[in-house]
C-alpha cells in the first residue's frame, strides 16, 4: 500500500496554508474598497485616455505598480497607479464607452461609480470563484469518468481506477466550500451574480430588469441554493456509495452481486450527472451573464472540464507510477490517457468554435456581448487559450510515440491546464470584474489553495485502500493491456 | 537464375501461427510473406516488419487538404466573386475565416482519408483487375498461409514448420 509521504504531505498543507493567507489578505483588500477607488479608476481611465502622448509614463506607472503589487503593499499613495494598472488592460472601446459616460447625467456617473465599485469588491471573490469551480469540476468529471469506466466495462483502466476514485476524494471538501460561496452570494455578500440585485424583478424599482425577470421562473435564489444544494448532494452521494461499494469489491468473493451492484449505481448517478452538469452550467457560470445565453454552454463546460480532469488523471498516474506505488500498470496506460487528453483537446476546440461562429455568422447583439467583453479586454488570454488548448497539445501529442511518454505528456498536461484555467477565467471574470482584471495575489492564493487541497485529498485518499482492485473481473485484461504500437519501457519483442 | 523455390506451410488458427512465426524467427529463416483471413494482433512485431509510416504520410495529406481549402475558399469567395459573408461585406479572407473553418476541416480529413486509403492500396500493390496474389484461395477462408524462401535447406525448414503445428506444408516454384 501507498505511504503518503511526509515531505509531499507538508508541501500540499503548505500550499493550503499560503493559498488560505493569500486569499484572506486579498478579501481583506477587497473589502477596503470604497467608492473613492472607483472614481480613481475611472478618473485613470479618462487621463490615460487621451492620445499616444501618455503612453511613457502610462507604462512607467504600470511598471511601477506591478512592483508595488508583488510588495502586498496598499497605501493610500498607490493607488492610482493600482487604478492605471488596471485600466491600462482595457483598450480603446472601453475607455471611449467611459468618456461617453462622463457626458451623461449625474446619476449616471453615480451608477457607473458603484458598477466600477462592486467589480473592483468582486475581484477576490472571482478570483476564488475561478480556481473553486475549476477545482470542483475536475474532481466531478474525474467521477464521471470514473463511473463510465463502470457503466462501460471497461478493461484497460483498471488498474487506475484507485487513482480516479482517489482524487474524488476531493469532490466533499470543495462542495462545502461552494455552497459556503454561493450562500454568500444569495445573501448579497458579493456581486458576481447580477441577477441577485435588488429590484431586479420589481416593475417599481429603478434596477428592473426586464430580461431577468423574464427568466425569473428559474433565476430565482430559493430555486438557485435548492438546485445547487442538489447537485451537490447526488454527487456526493454517488461518490460515498462507490468508494465504500468499490473497496468492498477487494474482499467481496460474492459471484460479483457487489460489482453489478456498483455498476447499477454508476448508471444512475451517470444519468442524474448528464442532466445537473448542464444546469450546473447554467446557474454557476451562465448566471453570471443573465442576459446572455447559449445552448450549447453545458456541453462546452463540460469539454474545459473532462480535458482538464483525463490531465489529472494522467499527473496522478505519472507520479504514483513513478513511486512504484501502482503495480501492474505499463507505458499503454499513460499512452491511452493521453489519448484522451489529445481528443478531448480537439473536443473542447469543436464545443468553443461551434459556439463562436454561430454567434459570429448570426451577428445578434444581445449574443455577440459575451464576445465583444472577452475580445476587447481579455483579448491576450482569449486567443491565447486557444493556443494553448488546441494547437499546442494537437502538435505535441499526434505522434503516437509521444503518448506513452511521461515527460511528454506532463509538458502537455501542464498546458492544457494553464489553458484551462484560462478559460474558466475567461467564463467568470469578464461579466464580474469586467476591465477590473489582473492575474495577481487573489488568483495565484485561490490556485495555490485548492491544489494543495487536490494533493492532500488525493494522496491522503490513495494511501487508505488498496492500490489496485484486486476483486474486479477486469484487473487481468487491465494487467495485460497493451496498445499495439508501442515498446514498454523495460520489455523486449519477446512480450508481444 | 536460379528458379526461387518457397515453401508453404498451413496454419488453422491464428494464435498456432504466430508462435510459429516466432519460432520460425528464433532459428533465423526470413519469412516473405504470411496470408491471413484477418488481420492477426501482433504478426507485423513477430514478422520483424518494420513500423507503419501511413500516419506520417496522412499527416502530410491533412496539410494538403488545409492548404487547398485556404486557397479555395480565397478564390471562390474572395477574389473570383466577392461574396457578402454573414452581413459582414469586408471581402477579406481572414475576416471571414471563422466561416470557412468548417472547409478547412472537412477538407484537412477528406484528403487525408482518400489519400491514406489510396496510399494503402498502392503500396500494397492493389489496384483495378489486379490478380489476386495470395498462392492458396484458402488464405481467403479459414487457413493462415506463411511462406518461406528456400536455399537448399528444405528439409531442415520442413520438419522445423512441421513441429510448429502446420496442418500442410508445400514446396513450391514461384515464378
Amino acid at each position: 500500500m501507498y505511504q503518503f509521504s511526509g515531505k509531499l504531505k507538508t508541501f500540499s498543507v503548505a500550499l493550503i496554508i499560503i493559498g488560505l493567507v493569500g486569499t484572506i489578505f486579498s478579501f481583506y483588500n477587497g473589502s477596503q474598497k470604497t467608492i473613492e477607488d472607483a472614481k480613481h479608476v475611472i478618473t485613470a481611465s479618462h487621463a490615460t485616455g487621451h492620445g499616444a502622448g501618455h503612453e511613457d509614463a502610462m507604462l512607467h506607472s504600470e511598471e511601477k505598480s506591478k512592483i508595488e503589487h508583488s510588495n502586498n503593499t496598499n497605501e493610500h499613495g498607490d493607488e492610482t497607479a493600482h487604478a492605471e494598472e488596471i485600466i491600462s488592460d482595457s483598450h480603446a472601446p472601453k475607455v471611449a464607452e467611459e468618456g461617453a459616460v462622463d457626458a451623461h447625467s449625474a446619476t449616471d456617473v453615480q451608477e457607473h461609480e458603484a458598477h466600477v465599485l462592486h467589480q473592483l469588491q468582486n475581484r477576490p471573490w472571482s478570483a476564488f470563484y475561478v480556481a473553486l469551480f475549476f477545482s470542483l469540476g475536475i474532481t466531478l468529471l474525474v467521477l464521471a469518468f470514473y463511473a463510465i469506466q463502470r457503466v462501460a466495462q471497461v478493461g484497460w483502466s483498471i488498474v487506475i481506477l484507485r487513482v480516479m476514485e482517489a482524487i474524488t476524494a476531493n469532490l466533499l471538501p470543495v462542495s462545502i466550500i461552494m455552497i459556503v460561496v454561493l450562500v454568500a452570494s444569495v445573501l448579497h455578500m458579493n456581486h458576481l451574480f447580477p441577477w441577485m440585485a435588488e429590484g431586479t424583478v420589481d416593475p417599481t424599482s429603478d434596477n428592473y430588469d426586464a430580461i431577468v425577470d423574464g427568466k425569473s421562473w428559474w433565476m430565482n435564489s430559493t430555486g438557485f441554493i435548492l438546485r445547487s444544494v442538489f447537485y451537490l448532494i447526488a454527487w456526493n452521494a454517488y461518490r460515498f456509495f462507490i468508494r465504500k461499494g468499490s473497496i468492498k469489491e477487494d474482499t467481496a468473493d460474492d459471484g460479483n452481486k457487489t460489482y453489478k451492484k456498483n455498476f447499477n449505481g454508476s448508471v444512475i448517478f451517470l444519468f442524474i450527472f448528464m442532466i445537473t452538469e448542464s444546469m450546473m452550467s447554467w446557474d454557476w457560470i451562465m448566471g453570471l451573464d443573465p442576459h446572455w445565453f447559449s445552448t450549447l454552454f453545458g456541453w462546452y463546460v463540460l469539454a474545459t472540464l473532462l480535458v482538464s480532469a483525463l490531465t489529472v488523471i494522467a499527473f496522478f498516474t505519472i507520479y504514483l507510477r513513478s513511486q512504484g506505488a501502482i503495480p501492474g500498470i505499463n507505458d499503454s496506460h499513460i499512452h491511452d490517457l493521453a489519448k484522451f487528453m489529445f481528443g478531448f483537446s480537439v473536443f473542447w476546440t469543436y464545443l468553443w468554435f461551434s459556439q463562436f461562429m454561430l454567434i459570429w455568422y448570426a451577428d445578434i447583439p444581445e449574443e455577440t456581448t459575451y464576445f465583444v467583453a472577452r475580445f476587447t479586454e481579455y483579448k491576450l488570454p482569449f486567443l491565447g487559450m486557444v493556443v494553448m488548448n488546441f494547437v499546442f497539445p494537437i502538435l505535441l501529442l499526434l505522434n503516437s510515440d509521444y503518448k506513452s511518454k511521461p515527460w511528454f505528456v506532463v509538458i502537455g498536461g501542464v498546458v492544457i491546464l494553464a489553458g484551462h484555467y484560462i478559460d474558466v477565467f475567461i467564463m467568470v471574470m469578464p461579466s464580474t470584474v469586467g476591465a477590473q482584471w489582473f492575474f495577481g495575489i487573489p488568483e495565484i492564493s485561490a490556485l495555490c489553495f485548492f491544489i494543495g487541497l487536490l494533493i492532500y485529498t488525493t494522496l491522503n485518499a490513495f494511501s487508505k485502500a488498496n492500490a489496485i482492485p484486486k476483486g474486479n473481473p477486469f484487473l487481468e485484461e487491465s494487467e495485460h493491456f497493451h496498445y499495439y504500437n508501442i515498446e514498454h519501457t523495460g520489455e523486449g519483442s519477446a512480450n508481444h | 537464375m536460379e528458379t526461387s523455390k518457397v515453401i508453404h506451410a498451413f496454419y488453422t488458427d491464428d494464435e498456432v501461427l504466430l508462435d510459429a512465426v516466432k519460432a520460425v524467427k528464433a532459428e533465423h529463416h526470413h519469412i516473405e510473406e504470411v496470408f491471413c483471413p484477418f488481420p492477426v494482433h501482433g504478426l507485423d512485431k513477430a514478422m520483424g516488419l518494420a513500423p507503419t509510416r501511413i500516419a506520417i504520410t496522412a499527416f502530410f495529406y491533412g496539410v494538403t487538404g488545409l492548404a487547398f481549402a485556404i486557397w479555395m475558399t480565397n478564390y471562390i469567395m474572395i477574389e473570383d466573386w466577392p461574396m457578402d459573408i454573414g452581413g459582414k461585406p469586408s471581402f477579406s479572407w481572414i475576416e471571414n475565416m471563422p466561416a470557412f473553418v468548417p472547409i478547412m476541416f472537412e477538407l484537412t480529413v477528406f484528403f487525408a482519408a482518400h489519400l491514406m486509403v489510396i496510399t494503402f492500396y498502392m503500396r500494397s500493390r492493389i489496384w483495378p483487375f489486379k490478380d489476386a496474389e495470395n498462392p492458396d484461395p484458402r488464405t481467403t477462408d479459414d487457413h493462415f498461409l506463411m511462406e518461406i524462401p528456400v536455399h537448399n535447406n528444405e528439409e531442415a525448414l520442413t520438419s522445423l514448420l512441421a513441429k510448429t503445428g502446420a496442418v500442410e506444408i508445400n514446396i513450391v516454384d514461384k515464378h
